[in-house]
Parts: structure tokens; C-alpha cells; sequence
């Protein structure tokens, strides 16, 4: 199934709000090996990215295990820390085929509770059809 | 950081049971990183490592140089070759380098160099660090 362009520009709904914990930012730490003290590892905004990602591609039905990571930045304005409730919005920002692949790039946008960004994602997906 | 200056490379092991649990820590559960069935039924040659857990350990390595955690205001690649991790003890290894490519207004641009096995993983890695 090839993605629909029209999707290009299209902002989905915000996230439910995540409240982020001290114990999610130990853990997280923890699994990639690197120190804790109190401020979130710098690529932990992908856990709020990835639940940004998972609603639009089942809104989508579009099937993870279909899915590859292709690029992947941030940029912070300040870290994250515990105690911030954040939520993330999706925009499509290009669709594209290249030999039976679509390449999506989307922007996901983290946000606290006053508004302020506090995060900004940008994620490539490449999505390899049944066919490809 | 001096601008030209070569960073102290680091060295880390990513194993299965890495996956399975970066997988819980991160929210990501695509099978490709713990299947060999469906890593296989998609092309790949095996499970692989998440993209973001070996971007993780390449940011570890930032962290390492600057000093600590919180300092990095970017951070940017691409995922050019999957890292294949073997159902095994022993694991993968990756290394990452970096060379301070310029300090200006209280930020450091390092450029990142993750290899797996000799062979390149990352693209075009970068970060930008508060010095």
C-alpha cells in the first residue's frame, strides 16, 4: 500500500498529555547505559515522538513492522526534566517513493503544559510495502 | 572543546537483551528488534538494533565528552546501515568518535563517526553541545 501525499501538511492531534517521571527517566537511562542526575537523556524525547508516530500510523494503518527508521534529529530548548507534562504533535512534512519504499518525514513538536516548546523531533520513516 | 580536537572514543556492546529492554524503556516494541521471523519476512538479515538505542549510546558518548548530561541543544543522523544483533552472549560492538568541528558562542558542533564492525552506521551524525 503506497502512502497518500495528501497526507503532506497534515498536523494530527496532540498526544494525551505525559507526565514525566523521575522513575521513567532512571529507567530509560538506565537501559542505554548512561548516567542519571536528575535531567532526561538527550534522546528521551522519542519515547513522546514514538507514541506522536504510533497514533498517526494506525490512523493511518500503517503497519510498524513495515516501518524503518531513516533519519532522526532534535532539537531542545531546554532539557526535559521530571515533572513536565509534555505532549507531542505530528505534522507530515513530505511523502515520497523511491523503489517501492515511501519516505515520510514528519515533525513532532513537544510542548509543556504553558505552551512553550520545549522539543522539537524530526523523524524520516521509511515504509516498505507488502510489495516492495 | 578546541575547535579540530579529537574525541576520546567510546566503546559499547549492544546485546539481545539490550533490545528487550531499551524496547521497554523507549515504548518501542516493533518486532524487527526482537523477531527474526519478522525482521526477515521485511528484508532485513536479522533482528537489529533500534536506530534511537544506537543514537542513545552516541549521545551517552556526547555526554561523556561534555561534561555530563542536559548540555546537548541538538542532536541529528541518519540510520545508513542496520546493526544487526546476533541471538548470542557476546553481542555487537559499536564505537563512536568525534572531532570538535567548531566553538562558537558558548556551543560546541562535534561530529559523530558511529561504526559497527569497521562499517559506518550512522550519517551525517552531529551534535551541538553547551560548553
Amino acid at each position: 500500500m503506497a502512502i497518500d501525499t495528501d497526507l503532506v501538511g497534515r498536523a494530527f492531534p496532540p498526544t494525551e498529555p505525559y507526565r514525566v517521571t523521575d522513575v521513567k527517566l532512571r529507567e530509560f537511562a538506565a537501559a542505554t547505559g548512561a548516567p542519571y542526575d536528575g535531567t532526561a537523556p538527550a534522546t528521551f524525547p522519542i519515547v513522546l515522538a514514538f507514541e506522536a508516530m504510533n497514533a498517526f500510523l494506525e490512523a493511518e494503518q500503517i503497519d510498524l513492522f513495515r516501518i524503518v527508521h531513516g533519519e532522526q534529529r532534535f532539537s531542545y530548548e531546554r532539557p526535559l526534566m521530571a515533572g513536565d507534562q509534555l505532549v507531542a504533535t505530528l505534522t507530515v512534512d513530505s511523502v515520497r517513493s523511491i523503489g517501492g519504499a515511501d519516505i515520510i518525514g514528519t515533525s513532532s513538536v513537544l510542548t509543556d503544559d504553558s505552551g512553550a516548546v520545549v522539543c522539537t523531533t524530526k523523524a524520516t520513516l521509511v515504509h516498505r510495502g507488502a510489495d516492495a | 572543546m578546541i575547535a579540530g580536537t579529537d574525541l576520546e572514543p567510546q566503546s559499547y556492546v549492544v546485546t539481545r537483551g539490550d533490545l528487550v529492554r531499551y524496547a521497554g524503556a523507549s515504548g518501542d516494541f516493533n518486532p524487527i528488534h526482537w523477531s527474526d521471523r519478522v525482521a526477515t519476512s521485511v528484508g532485513l538479515p536479522g533482528v537489529i538494533a533500534h536506530g534511537m538505542y544506537t543514537m542513545a549510546l552516541a549521545a551517552r558518548a556526547v555526554d561523556a565528552w561534555a561534561g555530563g548530561p542536559g548540555r546537548v541543544v541538538e542532536l541529528g543522523a541518519k540510520f545508513t546501515k542496520p546493526v544487526v544483533v546476533p541471538d548470542d552472549d557476546e553481542g555487537v560492538g559499536i564505537e563512536v568518535t568525534g572531532t570538535v568541528k567548531s566553538v562558537e558562542d558558548g556551543l560546541a558542533t562535534i561530529g559523530l563517526e558511529v561504526t559497527s564492525g569497521g562499517a559506518k552506521v550512522l550519517g551525517a551524525a552531529r551534535a551541538v553541545v553547551r560548553v
